[in-house]
């Protein structure tokens, strides 16, 4: 217990947040900004992934299965060394083509790195969403003389999208966690700051603030999605999840019956 | 022809990133017997009879899941660097302790790869029939037996692709140790492009080294599940 009341000054310093409040709040717009930015483009850039390995040519589903694979196998921090340093050698040829004013800012060499990662991982989401749409369900909306259009809105979308929820929320969670690395390439988004007021403070609680920070958008999110998820479910008999009470269910039973 | 002599070349760069990716799989091999046993840990302890020891486990979890890994690596790493020297200044030590690196950055990444996995071993520790285990004491088996020769081969089989996703995500994760001091293959690269002023070449090699590795890895999972699957031919 002492050393619990001794700890708990350290850990958690308001004054800190009188002086650096600030720094923790236009970091925080930065992160949502590069998040919102990248998200958005790589969702756009994800549907032609998609179409392209869901096609029947074999050069273009390759293509696109080689994007995917080497999005998804590699780190995403080793990308972002790569587009941002590799930019800055080839900065005469990016001069010249004109991208330099582009790739000279951390802040889009970031969204362009995370974009091209999120379109990778959100078109394996697009593609097993409408994968899960079973054949017989285009095939009967064919038969009733539904337009391509009206296959799509009314009969492919409704139910992708029900499968695809979860997984676009987990990608938008991963997206945020995975924002913290643009403070390693200067970037002060709330990890950035979060750097920058330790290296002057060595106050440890500005880490515990940001990771609060964090930790309520993420949690935030994932309990609306919950709530999405389950709206669009209602008219299913069977909703997927299990209830938290009956975790542990069977090693309890275990116990029971083993002693 | 000169990126050629830059990596395979005598005064070549290749030896240290070749060292370097030994580390890095190293670093994400060492994290695995406590990251996927501290997750069935805490998945066991989820399911317990304590209220405060449930909710403890389940905050565990919801913290470090919610946090950027990247932060969980600094939290862990300055806080253990800060409680050794807090232990050390209490108990009157003489000398000055200082964290090693490399087993910094396992303790953290177990640490977040025990919360990653304990979601998965709590599925597949429900996806177990009780049937099993009580046919199997039934049978006369003892405790023990019952769970080493008919829970586990099962929960595995359930949890191994799960698993598997997280293995893949330490691997990657691996890179953040980079930022600390280890020399693992992100800082192979770094060191030799700042060097040699081709980050370019430097970062291609280094993330196709990944690629080549979580590729690897992509085989002898697929491989281990069709194993842990052949019953269910």
């Amino acid at each position: 217990m002492a050393a619990l009341q001794a700890w708990f000054p350290l850990l958690f310093n308001f004054s800190l947040l009188d002086e650096y409040g600030w720094r923790l709040v236009s970091g925080l717009i930065i992160t949502v900004k590069v998040v919102g930015i990248s998200c958005a483009l790589g969702f756009l850039l994800a549907y032609p992934i998609c179409l392209a390995r869901m096609s029947s040519n074999r050069i273009l589903s390759n293509v696109a299965m080689g994007y995917v694979t080497f999005f998804r196998g590699t780190p995403l921090l080793c990308q972002l060394y790569l587009v941002y340093y590799g930019a800055g050698q080839i900065r005469p040829e990016l001069t010249s083509m004109g991208l330099w004013l582009f790739f000279r800012e951390a802040y889009f060499c970031c969204i362009f790195a995370f974009a091209l990662n999120t379109a990778a991982y959100q078109s394996e989401i697009m593609r097993g969403a409408l994968a899960s749409v079973p054949k017989g369900q285009i095939e009967a909306a064919k038969a009733l003389g539904l337009s391509q259009y009206a296959i799509a809105r009314h009969v492919v979308w409704p139910q992708a999208m029900l499968v695809a929820v979860r997984p676009f929320g987990n990608e938008l969670i991963t997206v945020i966690k995975a924002s913290a690395l643009t403070a390693i390439v200067t970037l002060l988004d709330l990890m950035g700051q979060t750097r920058f007021v330790f290296a002057r403070t060595f106050d440890f609680s500005i880490y515990l603030y940001c990771a609060i920070i964090y930790l309520v958008m993420t949690e935030t999110i994932r309990r609306v999605l919950g709530a999405i998820e389950r709206r669009l479910s209602r008219h299913m008999v069977v909703n997927a999840e299990v209830p938290m009470k009956t975790r542990g269910l069977v090693l309890a039973r275990f116990r029971r019956a083993t002693s | 022809m000169e990126s050629v002599a830059l990596i395979f070349g005598p005064d070549g760069w290749g030896n240290l990133l070749l060292e370097g990716a030994v580390v890095t799989v190293l670093l994400a091999v060492t994290t695995i017997p406590f990251g996927f046993g501290g997750g069935l840990l805490l998945a066991v302890l989820k399911g317990s009879k304590n209220r405060l020891l449930r909710a403890g486990c389940e905050s565990y979890t919801t913290f470090f899941r919610g946090i950027p890994d990247l932060l969980s690596l600094f939290l862990v790493y300055f806080g253990l660097q800060a409680l050794i020297d807090w232990l050390s200044r209490t108990l009157g030590l003489p000398f000055h302790l200082e964290v090693n690196a490399f087993v910094a950055g396992v303790v953290a990444l177990s640490v977040v790869v025990a919360a990653y996995s304990s979601e998965v071993w709590v599925s597949a520790i429900n996806a177990v029939p009780v049937g099993q285990i009580e046919a199997a004491l039934s049978l006369g088996l003892t405790r023990r037996q019952t769970f080493r020769l008919v829970v586990m081969p099962q929960l595995l089989r359930v949890a191994l692709p799960g698993l598997g996703n997280i293995w893949t995500i330490l691997l990657k994760d691996t890179s953040l140790i980079s930022t600390l001091a280890v020399m693992d293959l992100l800082r192979a690269a770094s060191e030799a492009s700042r060097f040699t002023r081709q980050p370019l070449l430097f970062y291609s090699v280094a993330t196709l080294m990944y690629l080549v590795i979580s590729i690897a890895s992509g085989l002898i999972q697929s491989h281990l599940e069709r194993r842990a699957n052949r019953a269910y031919a």
